[in-house]
């Protein structure tokens, strides 16, 4: 089975404020208010750590699920952040990406 | 902001319409060529089309072209004779100019009192006219339907516009810190509760007047309006309709 990598779109602005994150499409102006799993995907969406490892590093941990159900859970999310311009995913590391400022 | 016209009914129009914010300075930020040539029928609702290329600006809706080169600040307007698409326009460029800036122009009523500018924000109907409508004497109203809000260094100055809503009334031209934006919610009682700052920050966005297709000045408007709610405190307003209302206020 491939390896899910993930990254911040650049073009989009993002905020954490009062525990929630906020993302802004710089293309249509869509406002984004992430969940909690979301929240963990786009912070730790670098290009370089597999999607499984995410997982099984900050999302197990966080919901106390089984590894294999989140991974396909966290799959679905990531693809549909991708669908919103929010994410950028591919099967192999996504280099050099300038992460969306997350201040 | 300078309007060229050789024809005075438009002359006229534009004096009417923007009294008490008619100058007759020799400095402009921006200088408008306006073109009467063009005739067509003005629906304010229709899509406005703001695009950036080349360092021009361009502006579009059926009833109008613009075009704004900041570099030069230069641009033209071709339009019929009517006061909405120059109304449009300018309030277009003001956003953004203003984005640039830190500031925006807001979907809120405004007042000052006792030196301290208060805004009102909702949508239609959240009750901007409502609550200006009901300001007592001593309140100065800036606007019943789009606050003029700039950023300075020590915080945010709300100005008067000459935008006005159903209320039909222009704002004075004047200016005030500002106090605390109010989120305007109709309700059996005057209560004034807290808004945690996330809820803060999605309701001021949602009320940011923004037009352009461009993700650099998306980003800055989505920085600014969290800048903005980082400094000025929010609430929600909720009120029934009786001056009695201002009495929470200022």
């Amino acid at each position: 089975m491939s390896r899910l990598y993930l990254a911040r779109n650049p073009r989009v602005a993002a905020r954490s404020l009062g525990g929630e994150m906020m993302i802004m499409s710089g293309r249509d102006s869509t406002l984004f208010t992430l969940n909690k799993t979301a929240t963990i995907l786009w912070q730790a969406a670098d290009g370089a750590t597999p999607l499984d490892r995410i997982v099984e590093l900050r999302i197990c941990p966080e919901f106390e699920v089984e590894p294999a159900a989140a991974l396909q859970d966290a799959e679905t999310l990531a693809r549909e952040l991708a669908s919103h311009d929010i994410l950028q995913i591919s099967e192999s590391p996504i280099p050099a990406v300038a992460a969306g400022e997350s201040r | 902001m300078r309007v060229h016209t050789t024809d005075p009914a438009f002359l006229d129009l534009l004096q009417n319409r923007y009294a008490g914010f008619v100058g007759s300075s020799d400095r402009a930020e921006i200088d408008f060529d306006v073109d009467l040539s063009q005739s067509s029928s003005v629906d304010p609702d229709a899509d406005v089309t703001v695009t950036q290329r080349k360092g021009k600006w361009s502006l579009q809706r059926g009833d109008f072209r613009a075009e704004w080169e900041p570099a030069s600040r230069r641009g033209w307007v071709r339009q019929s004779l009517n006061p909405y698409s120059i109304d449009a326009v300018l309030r277009i460029v003001h956003t953004l100019v203003l984005a640039r800036q830190g500031g925006f122009l807001l979907h809120s009523a405004s007042a000052i009192r006792n030196g301290k500018a208060f805004l009102f924000a909702g949508v239609s109907g959240a009750g901007k006219t409502t609550i200006s409508r009901l300001a007592p004497p001593d309140a100065t109203l800036l606007t019943d339907e789009i606050s003029y809000v700039r950023k300075q260094s020590a915080g945010y100055i709300a100005h008067g516009t000459p935008f006005t809503g159903e209320l039909a009334k222009l704002g004075e031209n004047v200016s005030a810190p500002i106090s605390t934006l109010y989120l305007l919610a109709q309700g059996p009682e005057n209560r004034i509760d807290p808004v945690d700052p996330a809820e803060a920050a999605r309701s001021l966005l949602a009320n940011v007047l923004f037009f352009a297709e461009d993700e650099e000045l998306v980003q800055a408007t989505f920085h600014s309006a969290f800048e903005f709610v980082s400094r000025v405190p929010v609430a929600r307003l909720t009120f029934r309709p009786d001056a009695r209302v201002w009495e929470l206020i200022g």
